[in-house]
């Protein structure tokens, strides 16, 4: 089997008394959606703020790519090709939609120590940031400010900006909070045709969309992956339906 | 550029550049050379302003104690001076390398806290400094230092007040350039990124404290470069010129003229420096001795500016467009 993209072994994050990550190990292969499901406080979002280095695990390590990147922070491990998309909706609200996918782009190309020229004439940002706001279908909005925009077409911006810099990985922490079923089915598309060309680690409480989409699950409950499988078989596992799904996805 | 006058903003930049420039002109007609003592101070001051406002107004970075680089930039030409270094050729360039150099450590340092703390460690750096200042013998402890003027012979001779008075205003649309190519270049988009949200800079892969700390040198440098200038200004120097309260008349004057606005620093000095000096005599106007406490009314207008035009004079002349 080729080697995961991204995977943890014997992940451990302790608050006080509380262990938020209980010995996780969980795997992401390349091109895969690989989603992590559980009820709130299963310590999803835990896991997320470690693999992203946001938060440093007490033990156990982290790789991506090939490499350990545990103690990586956060800015290094995006260049290395790990994006993510918040599940509170993070644009920078004071700058246009198409600004801030042309600052994603701009992260990576290289470094911005340039003073001088102006980026916002620069056609080797925007336009890639045009192609990638057109690409979630916000074309029309580039020159909104992010603020302006709806709630769900912040998330779409959020997306657009976590591609911007074409990741390896991409984890998605509740891409569909707060959408709409329409924009739901359109965003669960547009993730459907990115499949085979990136990871992806869901998080997400819509159970249509993960099941929809995801080649493998894994559920976290209590700071443990219980179970890791095909949708079939997390459908089918009696542990999960007891801690979990019950009568949501029976 | 023609368009550009036709909005309030434009005319009234326009207006007060033009009258900058033919200041000294005006002074020698009217023969009034206190004047021009005051526009050399409101532009010296403004190179200060804006490099301030690079970090504050742009980057969201409270820097309470910016006046370090009056002093920094001052006491290494005055210092110099005093031991016979006279040529500007000299003591501009370490000058300018010591305040960028404080900048860079005093950065280094400050930059890995946020907040309140971040206020506390720029102001207590600058309170460290400025006690050295009051603390060294030699060079007048707190009374200060008496200087000769720079010297660069055959090139610029700063004793002429008008010929001064030029280079500064010549320096001050330097940096006022700077800062208008700054504001939307890579790096300025990061920086004023990093102020709107820190976290989502760095989850797109920006390392914002190695920006935030080029800025804050930059910035710093700048400051320098208005400390070198104000020391030839006055021939003098004194831990005075850094003291905190320096410090919070540079935020004052942003915050006055308009965070994060290419000319909200220059409004906010010459604000601050017509109403420092209009104030007093128009108080005496109603009665003798008022004049002696101008902040009274000064204070409550910076209230009236922070409650009801958030965005300083700058706003008061009409929307922005971009």
């Amino acid at each position: 089997m080729a080697e995961p993209l991204l995977s943890t072994e014997r992940l451990v994050k302790r608050f006080g008394g509380l262990v938020a990550t209980d010995n996780v190990s969980i795997e992401v292969r390349p091109g895969e959606i690989h989603a992590l499901i559980g009820p709130n406080g299963a310590g999803k979002t835990t896991l997320v703020s470690q693999l992203t280095g946001n938060l440093a695990p007490d033990t156990g390590t982290i790789r991506f790519a090939g490499r350990d990147v545990t103690r990586l922070p956060m800015h290094a491990r995006v260049r290395l090709g790990l994006a993510r998309s918040f599940q509170i909706t993070a644009v920078l609200r004071e700058f246009s939609a198409l600004d801030n996918v042309a600052l994603a782009v701009q992260a990576h190309a290289g470094h911005s120590f340039r003073f001088l020229a102006d980026a916002r004439r620069d056609e080797r940002l925007r336009a890639p940031a045009r192609r990638g706001l057109e690409a979630v279908g916000l074309g029309h909005r580039a020159d909104t400010p992010a603020a302006a925009l709806s709630h769900g077409e912040q998330r779409q911006l959020e997306i657009a900006m976590a591609l911007a810099g074409e990741p390896a990985l991409l984890l998605l922490d509740e891409p569909m909070a707060g959408m709409g079923p329409d924009e739901s089915q359109r965003l669960v598309t547009f993730l459907r045709a990115l499949k085979g060309q990136r990871g992806m680690l869901l998080i997400e409480h819509d159970m249509d969309a993960v099941f929809q989409l995801a080649d493998r699950i894994t559920v976290l409950v209590y700071g443990r992956a219980i179970a890791t499988g095909t949708p079939d078989e997390i459908r089918a596992n009696e542990e999960v339906r007891r801690a979990y799904l019950g009568d949501e996805a029976a | 550029m023609i368009a550009a006058l036709r909005t309030p903003r434009g005319l009234v930049t326009a207006l007060l550049l033009v009258a900058l420039a033919v200041l000294p002109l005006l002074t020698q007609a009217f023969d009034q050379r206190y004047l021009l003592s005051i526009g050399t101070r409101i532009v010296i001051w403004g190179i200060a302003a804006v490099s301030l406002n690079m970090i504050l107004g742009y980057g969201g970075l409270v820097s309470f104690g910016h006046a370090v680089f009056f002093g920094i930039g001052g006491y290494a030409v005055g210092i110099m001076g005093h031991h016979g270094v006279t040529s500007g050729w000299v003591q501009w360039p370490v000058a300018l390398a010591a305040a960028t150099l404080w900048a860079a450590l005093v950065g280094a340092l400050s930059l890995r806290t946020r907040g309140l703390y971040f206020i506390m460690i720029t102001l207590a750096f600058a309170q460290l400094v400025y006690y050295i200042g009051g603390g060294l013998e030699a060079y007048g402890a707190d009374d200060g230092l008496n200087i000769s003027r720079s010297r660069f012979p055959g090139v610029i001779d700063l004793r002429d007040k008008a010929s001064f008075y030029w280079l500064c205003l010549a320096l001050f649309c330097a940096t006022l350039w700077f800062c208008s190519r700054f504001a939307n270049s890579r790096f300025g988009l990061v920086i004023r990124g990093a102020k709107s949200n820190e976290l989502r800079m760095q989850a797109l892969g920006f390392p914002v404290f190695r920006y935030r700390l080029a800025a804050f040198t930059l910035s710093g440098a700048f400051g320098g470069l208005a400390g070198i200038l104000l020391a030839n200004e006055g021939a003098y120097v004194s831990p005075a010129m850094m003291s905190w309260v320096k410090s919070g008349d540079l935020i004052v004057i942003v915050v006055l003229g308009g965070m994060g606005t290419l000319f909200g620093p220059l409004y906010g000095t010459i604000a601050f420096f017509v109403l420092e000096e209009a104030l007093p005599p128009l108080l005496d106007l109603f009665r003798k001795g008022w004049g002696e406490y101008w902040q009274i009314v000064f204070g409550p207008l910076l209230v009236l500016i922070a409650l009801y035009a958030r965005g300083g004079i700058d706003s008061l002349l009409g929307k922005r467009d971009g």
